[in-house]
């Protein structure tokens, strides 16, 4: 089998290798859901899968359409009430990672997914904050994946749907039971994680075949570079199949539902 | 004590205009069949409440029932925008809808407190998100004994919630099952209820610890075969993923919408 894969392969494979085997992780539709399912099949078979409809450590055969999709109960170990779900398993402290997608980042983690403009007359609605704002400050600590353009690296969020560290980087300091917040973000060009200090994000390893201009040109802001920056591991064999087997099981299984 | 009524006259009854109204169901369960009476009946200067308002709401504020709407997601899963929804907001039509925004955290806290019969919602929330500012329902108090900043939101008290489960018995009793959402928190939450159920059977056969809502603690139970549908009821339907897609197209244009509404729900009978 050739070893070819696209820009998207690599990024949930890089998302998905973020998970460690045993981990408890909430997590968010799109392209978290699937970066979470792939370690599951792979290398991380007993992590817990948690989503916000109340589906507790499920195991879909095919990943969901939406966040309360039947496949996640019928999978799952059981099924809790929705305020159940963020009170004693979100806010009580039960999960170790929340793994979020996002409209617009910018430097310091902050994410919005309300708004593109001014609150009162947007040029943009997005649909809004859901369950991120409580999973980013519940959540032991936050993956956070996305493609890499301009238009969503930006200097200054419209809006600070979902708290990263603030506009100036401290929002979380002296906060009491808090998460430690992102630690990484992972897109089609590279991984970046906060700077210890700063937490300014840092982009610590490029993927295979992409150059520091391709990161700059895709930032709205002045990106900074590890000094050690590394490369990328590429996806193997395996981890490639079993993502394509996943989505062309969840493509058949949404195009024939009449 | 429930009375088992057509859903026109439960809806009739009950929603009158300038309710706040609770349709709930997270993403399962959502009752449509309910929202489109709602439509059919002409209902106008609603304050909606639901999590994620989903297509039942695009329809009923595209369709004018609609003057404000709490939510805390207000997208088409795993397809885009709600267009309709977008359109009263952004462009006022059919006229200005408007909306106040939460997390989910704090909507279904709010679900819980209404049940609770509590004025408000306490939760460890909203840290460091603008969300507060641009609505002024999110508030913060102080921990009395640890001194802790804590969110705090007004508890949802509808004037009417309604719900779709799959079955009642014949004294009105409801089985909810699956992923069961806030909505028997919606239910205990209400001055009045109703539910729209598959079917009546003589036995709920449920469980010690199944999600049941006493038929005493329910105004109303209607029956709406696939009530539903196009999102699902667990161990009857699944959620028809082609229309949630097909949406997109007919709610990003007024006349296809208008279209889809003249032929889906007002020529589309219901009940009597």
């Amino acid at each position: 089998m050739s070893n070819e894969y696209t820009s998207a392969e690599m990024m949930t494979v890089t998302a998905a290798k973020a998970l460690e085997n045993g981990m408890t992780c909430f997590v968010g539709i799109g392209l978290p859901s699937e970066a979470a399912n792939l370690a599951r099949l792979t290398h991380a078979p007993d992590v817990v899968l948690i989503y916000e409809s109340g589906t507790l450590q499920t195991k879909p055969e095919v990943l969901p359409l939406s966040i309360g999709d039947g496949e996640l109960c019928e999978s799952a170990l059981t099924t809790v009430s929705v305020p159940e779900m963020f009170r004693y398993w979100l806010q009580g402290g039960k999960v170790d990672v929340g793994f979020l997608g996002t409209a617009q980042i910018d430097r310091y983690c902050n994410l919005n997914t309300t708004l593109i403009g001014d609150y009162q007359s947007p040029k943009v609605r997005l649909p809004g904050g859901g369950g991120a704002p409580e999973i980013a400050t519940s959540a032991g600590e936050v993956f956070i994946t996305l493609k890499h353009s301009k238009r969503t690296f930006v200097n200054d969020v419209d809006f600070i749907t979902t708290l990263g560290f603030g506009r100036d980087g401290k929002a979380r300091d002296g906060v009491p039971n808090i998460g430690r917040g992102p630690t990484r973000v992972i897109t089609d060009l590279c991984v970046m994680k906060p700077d210890p200090e700063t937490k300014e994000l840092v982009v610590v390893s490029l993927h295979p075949g992409v150059t520091r201009d391709d990161v700059i040109e895709a930032t709205g802001w002045e990106i900074r570079f590890a000094e050690q920056l590394e490369t990328t591991p590429t996806p193997d064999a395996r981890e490639l199949e079993v993502l394509r087997d996943l989505k062309a099981r969840t493509e058949r299984k949404h195009a024939g539902e009449a | 004590m429930a009375e088992f009524l057509s859903l026109h006259d439960a809806v009739a009854r009950y929603v009158e205009d300038g309710a706040t109204v609770a349709m709930e169901g997270f993403t399962h369960l959502i009752p449509f069949a309910a929202g489109h009476e709602i439509i059919r009946q002409g209902k106008r200067d609603l304050t909606l409440i639901r999590m994620t308002p989903d297509l039942v709401y695009d329809q009923l504020i595209g369709a004018g029932c609609a003057k404000k709407l709490i939510f805390s997601w207000g997208g088409n899963p795993g397809v885009g925008s709600l267009h309709r929804l977008r359109d009263a907001v952004e462009k006022g039509w059919p006229h200005k809808v408007e909306i106040f925004e939460h997390s989910h955290a704090a909507m279904a806290c709010a679900f819980e407190a209404g049940a609770a019969g509590l004025p408000l919602a306490v939760l460890r929330g909203y840290v460091g998100s603008e969300l507060p500012s641009v609505n002024d329902q999110i508030k913060y108090i102080e921990c009395p004994f640890t001194g802790e900043r804590l969110a705090a939101v007004p508890s949802v008290r509808p004037d009417v919630s309604l719900v779709h489960a799959q079955k009642a018995d014949r004294k009105g009793n409801v089985l909810v099952e699956g992923i069961i959402g806030v909505q028997k928190e919606a239910i205990l939450a209400a001055g009045k209820s109703i539910v729209t159920v598959e079917e009546v059977v003589d036995d709920l056969e449920a469980g010690p610890n199944a999600c049941v809502i006493p038929g005493w603690a329910i105004d109303a139970i209607a029956v709406a075969e696939k009530g539903a549908y196009p999102s699902y009821a667990h161990g009857y339907y699944p959620r028809d993923n082609r229309f949630y897609k097909e949406w997109d197209a007919i709610a990003r244009d007024r006349d296809a919408f208008q279209t889809w509404l003249d032929d889906n729900v007002y020529n589309a009978g219901g009940q009597a």
